[in-house]
């Protein structure tokens, strides 16, 4: 079981024939998601260097593949349109890795989609998604997988599926970074923990599926044990999953919030990494997590050992 | 994106939304002119303001009222050739280069109402308070029910029947109701149609009963604006506005290259690939007793041209004892960074420890290169992860 996708979720890729959009489709094929094509505006009809079949249109691109995931690389100025094309022709699921979205965009973008009950949007600027497959071959950056599904820009071999993991165990991760997702991914792999699904949220002030649904997701998947979930300064989407946290939650949750020497008023790289008030700071959220019953980690380094722990795995 | 106060201000004027009279000037001359101009229409009062970002102008005798043009060179003359020291200012204080001379308005009371992004309810959020003229964070600590908050629809924008509700909550009455919802709707056409994140109106004033306005006339004397960086491709005009002089050079140079940089006050520069993983560094580098130097996130895809650039900002920064590399390679491939380390190494010269910790996509290349090179970087050592990057570049540093 995982959240959201699965061996079977049939994947485009918007954007395909951008040099983005081509790399991490080649990346996604060789981890073993089932990528059945592209979408190109004008460029439909031809094949991409893997053979998929690239189309005009989401729409024509769903009922020739039956396509329920896209990946979206399309540049900023398109990238709100290309998320609602992608709703509009009845696409589940919609990881939009494209960075610096307007956020007015976002703000009607996000309006529109309550018209698509069953879409889940996750990011824009994102990471993306990924239920890591069962490992057949080979180790570290050579290792293969199948079954799995890897819908974004992550490195797949450093995931671990819960059935090869040590310790039987596995974690869901939740992040509004994706470089510091790969690092808990990472830690949690190397002390035998395995990741159900791992979910990259994105930076961005205005986004899609947030820390509480995918607390909610991950609490009704049996094969989730823990939720690892990283936060960052800006915004009050950690305070307001630390309330649910602590009114709904019976699976351990280990958090790291980023930014606690981050300057106020100094956007840090993301666009909604920026202290406005108090309650954006790291502080506030770290001391209404650990209210909650959240584990929060001092050190970024710590998350594995804090998984492990929570999870009552044997340390190394 | 900050601009100027005149330069919201014009912003104001061109929406539609009435500004006392007045112009930005560069010289004594010109600001003695404009106060000529100001006090021949019949003005009592008029008002120079330095034109720099930083807050705490009227404090450090920046802003100024006068009485005739006499005083307006007087006050024009000082902040041309003195720089602005206030606690928002670096210790050595701003250049100011631009002015702002315009009439000061008879105020019969102050306001203030802000358009800005509210992340938290997913849509533009108007913000006002019958008590202008202070910091509004001031005025949301000590009195927040002094606060009206006023969400506008996502698609639709701000509606009348919502500026008409302000208004009324603010105290407007007579024909003032009126022209405070044309101004409130005016603004809220300005936020979006500019992809603003903030436009503060602070005062916005309700001047004494005057010719033609017998219940007094609702103008915006002081304003605010920010606006969305990642908008900027489709706001030419409001990317004219940018002034370079208001930002610290590095940060500017590093922006040229696609990177994101901040300069911090501390000794151990960092480069990081991704946001959320820089701030993670500059965190534990704190938590073993350091001191980051700087924020540098060199994005997803940076070529090994923009990394060794970057590598050369952070050695630019004289305080720098030493550099923390933290590269977890998604998008980023591991053997850029180390090929940028090796070519830093040769046009930049590490004479600091260099702690190098790579994970990741073509991590394995990138370990190659770097073991390659080892005897030509003296001061580059691996770390095995994060944790032990930080104790290795903290114990580094201590040492020197």
């Amino acid at each position: 079981m995982s959240i959201l996708i699965d061996g079977s979720t049939r994947v485009i890729c918007q954007g395909i024939t951008g040099s983005a959009g081509a790399f991490h489709t080649a990346g996604c094929l060789a981890y073993g998601s089932r990528m059945v094509g592209g979408v190109t505006p004008g460029k439909g009809g031809k094949s991409d260097s893997n053979g998929l079949p690239i189309f005009d249109t989401v729409a024509q691109a769903v009922s020739a593949t039956g396509a329920d995931a896209t990946m979206i690389f399309v540049p900023p100025p398109g990238a709100a349109d290309a998320i609602l094309e992608a709703a509009a022709a009845g696409i589940r699921v919609i990881a939009a890795i494209t960075e610096g979205v307007p956020v007015q965009d976002m703000i009607r973008t996000k309006a529109a989609l309550r018209d698509f009950p069953e879409t889940t949007l996750i990011g824009p600027n994102c990471p993306g998604v990924i239920t890591p497959g069962r490992r057949v071959s080979g180790t570290g950056p050579d290792a293969t997988f199948e079954g799995g599904c890897k819908i974004g820009i992550m490195p797949g071999y450093i995931h671990t599926h819960r059935a090869d993991a040590s310790s039987g165990r596995a974690v869901g991760i939740v992040s509004r970074s994706g470089t510091l997702t790969y690092e808990a991914v990472w830690q949690c792999s190397e002390r035998g923990i395995g990741q159900s699904t791992c979910v990259g949220i994105g930076g961005d002030p205005i986004k899609g599926i947030n820390f509480i649904e995918l607390l909610e997701r991950f609490h009704a998947d049996p094969e989730t044990d823990a939720i690892v979930m990283i936060g960052e300064i800006g915004g009050s989407d950690e305070s307001d999953a630390a309330r649910w946290i602590g009114e709904h939650a019976t699976k351990p949750v280990i958090s790291f919030i980023a930014g606690r020497t981050a300057p106020p008023g100094k956007r840090m790289g993301h666009a909604g990494a920026i202290i406005g008030g108090a309650a954006d700071t790291a502080e506030a959220k770290i001391a209404a997590l650990r209210e909650a019953g959240a584990v929060v980690c001092e050190s970024p380094a710590d998350l594995g050992a804090a998984a492990a722990e929570a999870l009552a795995v044997a340390s190394r | 994106m900050k601009v100027h106060e005149y330069q919201a201000r014009q912003l104001l004027h061109d929406a539609g939304i009435p500004v006392p009279p007045g112009s930005m000037v560069e010289t004594a001359e010109e600001a003695t002119r404009e106060a000529e101009r100001i006090f021949g229409g019949g003005a009592g009062l008029a008002v120079v303001k330095a034109q720099v970002h930083a807050g705490g102008r009227g404090k450090a005798g920046f802003v100024k009222l006068v009485k005739n043009a006499n005083a307006a060179t007087e006050a024009a003359t000082f902040m041309l050739s003195n720089r602005m020291k206030s606690p928002q200012t670096p210790p050595e204080g701003l250049e100011v280069k631009r002015l702002l001379v315009a009439e000061a308005v008879d105020i019969a009371k102050e306001f203030y109402v802000a358009m800005l992004v509210d992340r938290a309810r997913r849509t533009n959020t108007l913000i006002a308070s019958a008590e202008g003229g202070v910091e509004i964070e001031k005025t949301a600590e000590e009195r927040p029910e002094a606060i009206f908050t006023m969400p506008a629809h996502p698609t639709l924008g701000l509606q009348p029947w919502q500026a008409r509700e302000v208004a009324f909550r603010l105290g407007f009455v007579g024909k003032t109701v009126g022209q405070a919802v044309d101004l409130m709707l005016r603004l809220d056409r300005l936020f979006r149609a500019s992809d603003a994140s903030l436009a503060e109106i602070n005062p916005l004033v309700l001047t004494p009963p005057c010719d033609g306005h017998p219940d007094g006339r609702v103008m915006a004397v002081d304003a605010k604006f920010s606006f969305d960086d990642n908008a900027l491709f489709r706001q030419k005009a409001i990317a004219d506005l940018f002034d370079p002089a208001e930002e610290n050079p590095l940060e500017l140079k590093a922006r040229e290259f696609g990177l994101s940089y901040i300069a911090l006050d501390g000794n151990i520069g960092c480069l990081v690939n991704g946001a959320g993983l820089a701030m993670a560094t500059m965190d534990i580098i704190k938590l073993h007793g350091g001191d980051p130097a700087n924020f540098l996130d060199v994005g997803g895809s940076a070529s090994e041209a923009a990394v060794t650039e970057a590598f050369r900002i952070i050695l630019a920064d004289p305080k720098v004892k030493g550099v923390l590399v933290n590269i977890f390679g998604g998008i980023m491939q591991c053997d850029v960074i180390a090929r940028a380390i090796v070519s830093a190494a040769k046009t930049v010269g590490f004479t600091v420890p260099l702690t190098i910790r790579l994970e990741g996509t073509n991590v394995a290349e990138a370990r190659r290169i770097l073991e390659a090179a080892q005897s030509e970087i003296p001061t580059m050592q691996p770390a095995g992860d994060l944790g032990d990057a930080a104790r290795r570049i903290c114990a580094a540093v201590a040492g020197r």
